[in-house]
C-alpha cells in the first residue's frame, strides 16, 4: 500500500539521520551522470509509481515519484496533453522524479517554461524523516513557501520526493521546423529579435552554420509564420528534435566533456574553442571538449550566465558554478534545516 | 520566528537618519497615519516611523542597522494588498518603497525590464509598449500596485492561465536579506546554478528579503485578441463552459465570470446594458490573426452547446474594453451594494466551482449576509464578496466568520486559502488548517535561513507553532479535520 511505502520511506529516513548515514535517492539511474558524484546507501524510488489523478479539463497531473517519465508523457499523449517544459529522459527508466530533482527542461523551454515553473505541488519526506505537503494541485496557490518549486534543481538534497503535481498544457496541433544558413552572430541576434515578435516559436538550435526553428500551434499559426520567417522546411524535423532533447545528436556523441554554458540569451558568441551547440534562442550553449573549470566559469560569466559539466570531465573539480557568499550562507541553513544530519544526497550539488 | 526584543525608538530614528546619503523618515505622528493599514482594513496599526529610502544601498544600510537594533521592517509597496502583508509592527519601522520607482532599463532584444520595486506594474508595460512587448501579470490594482508588492504576493491577475503568475515572469532579484546581506539571484540566464531562492523570495511576503531591484520577463503582444461575453442561466452552466473550453484544449488569455449579484451591481454603477443572466462569462482568446479567430469560433460553439442564452462578440478595441468594463470595473461596482465588503480569496480545482459556489451562497444565507462572486474561472480562483455594514455592531466580525468558513471549504475541496492575495495577517489562522505542524515547522526553516532574527515583517505569512497549537480546536468541525481523506497537497 501506498502509505506503506512512505511510513516505511520516513522510519528507514529517520534511522539513517540518527546514524549520519548517507543515502543516494535513486529513480532510473539515468542522470548518474550528472552533478556531483553521488555517495551512500542507494535508496530505490522507482518501485512507488502509478499516477495519482490525472483530470484532462483540470490541467492538472499528480503523479507518484518513481513513475517512469514514459508512463507520464503517454498517459497525457492518450488525451492530446503534455508536459511543456519537454524533459529530457536519458533513457527509458527515467523517472519523473529524478526529472524534478534534476530540474531538466528540453528545447520548449525559453517559450513554455522550465519544468520548476510546472510544478504546482510536492509531497516529500525530509531530512529528519517527516512526510510533508506543499503547494497544492490547483493552478493558483500562495499560500506558504513556494517549498515544491524549491525542490526542482536540488538533485534530492533537501527532501526525496515523493508525489509531484503538474500543471500541464494541451499539445499544439501543428508543427514545422525551418532550417536556416547563418553565422552564429546573426543567429543570436535574429532568434532574440524572433522571440519579441507574436511568433508561435517552440525551439530553436544552431550548430555548424545551420539555425533550425521549430514553430508549434495553431495550424494556422504555423503556416502564417512559415510564410513569414522563411527558409527551408526540415522533412524529419520531429525527430531532430527528439535527437537533441535526448543528446543523441552527433555533436554530443565524442564522450568529451560536455559544459553547459546557461547565458543571457543575448550573449555575444562565447569563444570556447570548442565546437558549440545553441538552443533555448541563445539563453543555452553546449561547448563540447576540454575546458580548464576557471576558464568555463570566466567565459559563462562574461555571458552573464553560469557555467555547469554536465556531463564527462573531472567531476571532482566541482561541478556547479560557485555561489556567491551571501547565497551560499543561505544555502547551507536551507540545507540543515531540512536536512539536519546532512544525510540526503550529500555532495550531489558540490557542497550540499 | 523568534520573539524580537525591539530597541527604543529613539535609537532606531537615530541609526536610520546616520545613514549617509540621508533619506526621508517619517515620525510625526499624524503623517504615520496615513500608513496604518494597507487595503486590508481590518486591523490597524501605527508604526514606529516609515523610512523612505531612495537607493538600494540606503535599504541594505537601514535594514542592517535595524537588525542590529532588532527593530522589526515591514515593506510597503503602494500599499494595495489585501491580505494586511504590509500593516505596520508597533515597534517597527515601516519601509515604503514608493521612491525607489525607476526602471532602470528596457532591453527590447532580450526582452527584459530592469526595475526598482516601487515602480507600479502598469508602467512597466507602458514603457515596453514601443518595443511590441508587455509585462504579462495584470492584478486589478496594476494602475498602483507597485511591482515590489507583486512579488511579495506573486500577483496574478486575469491572464495569469495562459502567461503565468509573477513567479513565471520574474528572472532575478536583489534582494536584502534580514541580516542586511544583498542577495543577487537569477538574472538575465534562464536559470542559476543552486536551489531556486527565487521561487521561496516571490510570494514570500516581505517575510525573506526586501527587494530592491528587479529584472522581469516581458512577452510579445499578441497579434490579434478576441474577446466574447456570454449570459447563463445559472452559475453551474457558466462553470461548465468554463470546464468543456479548456478540455476542447483552448487554453484562454482570460476567462472570468461573475454572478447576478455583480452583474446587478455593475448596471447599477455603469448603466452597461449587460444582459439579463444569472451569470456572464468572459472569454479572451489571442494569438495570430487566423489563429485568435479559429479559437473565437471553437469557444463560440461550445457557448453555445453549453447553453449560454446571449454571446456578444467584440467587433473591435472599443467593443472590447466595454465588455471588459463590468469585470474590471466590477469592484468599484460592488460598493453600491452596501457600505463595505470584504473580497475572500481562495483557489479550488476547477471541476468543484459548481459545487463550492453552491455552498458559499449557502453560507451566505446561513449568515444573513448577501455574497457576491467575481472571479477567475479559468484558474479555479474564486473571490467572494462578503457585504456587510461597519455602522451595524458585530457585521465586521460576521463577515470575517463567514470568510473563514469560506477558506475552509476551500481546503475541503482540496484547494488553497489563497490564489493571489497572500495570507497576510488576514488567512494566518487559516494557514493552521491546511498545513500540519512538521510542515510549518519547514517553512520557519526557510525563513530562519533568510532572517534568522525574525525582523523582516514578524507574524505574518507563516504562523507560530503555538498560535497554531492554540487556534487548532477551532477549526476542527464536530472532532475532526474536515475531509480527511482529501490529499491536501
Amino acid at each position: 500500500m501506498a502509505d506503506d511505502f512512505i511510513k516505511d520511506l520516513c522510519a528507514r529516513v529517520k534511522d539513517h539521520a540518527a546514524r549520519k548515514a548517507p543515502i543516494a535517492i535513486r529513480g532510473g539511474g539515468t542522470k548518474d551522470f550528472y552533478g556531483a558524484p553521488a555517495a551512500g546507501e542507494p535508496l530505490a524510488m522507482a518501485g512507488y509509481a502509478g499516477i495519482v489523478a490525472y483530470e484532462p479539463r483540470e490541467l492538472v497531473l499528480v503523479v507518484k515519484a518513481g513513475t517512469r517519465l514514459e508512463e507520464v508523457e503517454a498517459a497525457l499523449a492518450a488525451e492530446g496533453q503534455m508536459l511543456a517544459f519537454e524533459p529530457p529522459r536519458f533513457g527509458s527508466a527515467a523517472t519523473i522524479g529524478g526529472t524534478v530533482a534534476c530540474n531538466l527542461s528540453g528545447p520548449r523551454r525559453p517559450y513554455a517554461g522550465a519544468a520548476r515553473d510546472f510544478v504546482l505541488g510536492a509531497r516529500i519526506v525530509n531530512g529528519r524523516g517527516e512526510d510533508l505537503s506543499f503547494g497544492g494541485r490547483v493552478i493558483k496557490n500562495v499560500a506558504g513557501y513556494d517549498v515544491s518549486r524549491l525542490m526542482a534543481g536540488a538533485l534530492g538534497t533537501l527532501g526525496v520526493l515523493t508525489e509531484l503535481a503538474f500543471k500541464v498544457l494541451p499539445k499544439p496541433p501543428a508543427e514545422a521546423t525551418l532550417a536556416f544558413e547563418m553565422d552564429e552572430a546573426p543567429m543570436i541576434e535574429t532568434v532574440n529579435r524572433w522571440a519579441g515578435q507574436p511568433l508561435p516559436l517552440s525551439a530553436t538550435a544552431w550548430e555548424a552554420g545551420v539555425l533550425r526553428v521549430r514553430l508549434a500551434g495553431a495550424a494556422s499559426a504555423v503556416s502564417a509564420a512559415r510564410a513569414k520567417l522563411g527558409g527551408t522546411e526540415v522533412a524529419d524535423g520531429a525527430a531532430y528534435w527528439e535527437d537533441l532533447r535526448e543528446h543523441r545528436l552527433p555533436f554530443f556523441a565524442a564522450g568529451r566533456p560536455l559544459w553547459r554554458l546557461s547565458v543571457a540569451q543575448t550573449a555575444a558568441p562565447i569563444a570556447a574553442g570548442h565546437p558549440q551547440l545553441v538552443e533555448w534562442g541563445g539563453g543555452l550553449r553546449w561547448a563540447c571538449g576540454d575546458l580548464a573549470v576557471p576558464r568555463a566559469r570566466e567565459l559563462a560569466a562574461g555571458a552573464r550566465g553560469h557555467a555547469t559539466l554536465f556531463r564527462n570531465g573531472d567531476r571532482a573539480a566541482g561541478v556547479f558554478h560557485p555561489l556567491a557568499p551571501a547565497l551560499a550562507k543561505i544555502h547551507r541553513r536551507l540545507k540543515d534545516a531540512f536536512d539536519p544530519a546532512g544525510i540526503l544526497n550529500p555532495g550531489r550539488m558540490d557542497n550540499f | 520566528m523568534s520573539a524580537v526584543r525591539a530597541a527604543p525608538r529613539a535609537d532606531a530614528l537615530a541609526a536610520l537618519s546616520a545613514i549617509r546619503p540621508p533619506f526621508s523618515v517619517v515620525a510625526e505622528r499624524e503623517r504615520l497615519a496615513a500608513f496604518e493599514t494597507d487595503a486590508w482594513i481590518q486591523r490597524r496599526e501605527m508604526p514606529m516611523a516609515v523610512a523612505i529610502p531612495d537607493t538600494g544601498e540606503q535599504v541594505q544600510e537601514a535594514v542592517r542597522a535595524l537588525a542590529r537594533l532588532a527593530v522589526p521592517v515591514v515593506t510597503r509597496g503602494a500599499g494595495t494588498g489585501l491580505s494586511g502583508g504590509a500593516t505596520p509592527v508597533s515597534e517597527g519601522i515601516v519601509l515604503a518603497m514608493t521612491r525607489m520607482r525607476r526602471i532602470v532599463g528596457i532591453d527590447a532584444q532580450a526582452r527584459l525590464a530592469t526595475v526598482e520595486p516601487g515602480v507600479p506594474n502598469a508602467q512597466v508595460t507602458s514603457a515596453a509598449e514601443p518595443a511590441g512587448l508587455h509585462f504579462a501579470p495584470d492584478p486589478s490594482s496594476q494602475v498602483i500596485s507597485s511591482i515590489g508588492g507583486n512579488i511579495a504576493e506573486n500577483a496574478g491577475g486575469v491572464h495569469c492561465l495562459k502567461y503565468g503568475l509573477t513567479v513565471h515572469n520574474v528572472t532575478g532579484l536583489r534582494a536584502v536579506d534580514g541580516e542586511g546581506d544583498l542577495l543577487e539571484v537569477g538574472g538575465e540566464a534562464l536559470d542559476s546554478p543552486g536551489y531556486d531562492l527565487l521561487a521561496l523570495l516571490v510570494g514570500s511576503e516581505g517575510t525573506l528579503g526586501v527587494v530592491t531591484q528587479a529584472t522581469l520577463r516581458l512577452l510579445p503582444r499578441p497579434q490579434a485578441t478576441e474577446t466574447l461575453l456570454a449570459a447563463f442561466g445559472s452559475v453551474k452552466a457558466g462553470a461548465e463552459a468554463v470546464g468543456a473550453i479548456i478540455g476542447a484544449g483552448v487554453i484562454p488569455a482570460g476567462l472570468e465570470m461573475m454572478d447576478r449579484v455583480v452583474i446587478d451591481a455593475c448596471e447599477r454603477y455603469m448603466a452597461l446594458g449587460l444582459p439579463k443572466a444569472e451569470a456572464l462569462l468572459l472569454v479572451e482568446v489571442d494569438g495570430g490573426a487566423e489563429e485568435a479567430a479559429e479559437a473565437r469560433a471553437a469557444v463560440e460553439r461550445i457557448l453555445v452547446a453549453c447553453g449560454a442564452t446571449e454571446i456578444r462578440i467584440a467587433k473591435d478595441d472599443a467593443e472590447r474594453a466595454n465588455l471588459w468594463k463590468s469585470r474590471k470595473g466590477a469592484f468599484a461596482a460592488l460598493a453600491t451594494v452596501l457600505p463595505d465588503y470584504y473580497t475572500m480569496d481562495g483557489s479550488i480545482p476547477r471541476r468543484a466551482l459548481p459545487e463550492v459556489l453552491d455552498r458559499v451562497y449557502e453560507l451566505g444565507r446561513e449568515y444573513g449576509m448577501v455574497i457576491g462572486n467575481v472571479f477567475h474561472a479559468g484558474d479555479g480562483n474564486i473571490h467572494p464578496c462578503i457585504f456587510y455594514d461597519s455602522a451595524k455592531a458585530g457585521e465586521l466580525e460576521r463577515s470575517e466568520e463567514l470568510g473563514g468558513r469560506i477558506l475552509e471549504l476551500c481546503i475541503e475541496h482540496g484547494g488553497t486559502i489563497t490564489g493571489e492575495h497572500g495570507v497576510g495577517l488576514e488567512k494566518i489562522k487559516q494557514m493552521c488548517l491546511q498545513f500540519r505542524v512538521a510542515e510549518i515547522a519547514a517553512f520557519h526553516g526557510v525563513k530562519a535561513a533568510f532572517d534568522p532574527a525574525g525582523i523582516l515583517n514578524p507574524g505574518k505569512a507563516v504562523p507560530t507553532l503555538k498560535r497554531c497549537a492554540e487556534w487548532g480546536g477551532m477549526h476542527v468541525r464536530g472532532g475532526r479535520v474536515p475531509r480527511p481523506d482529501i490529499p491536501r497537497f
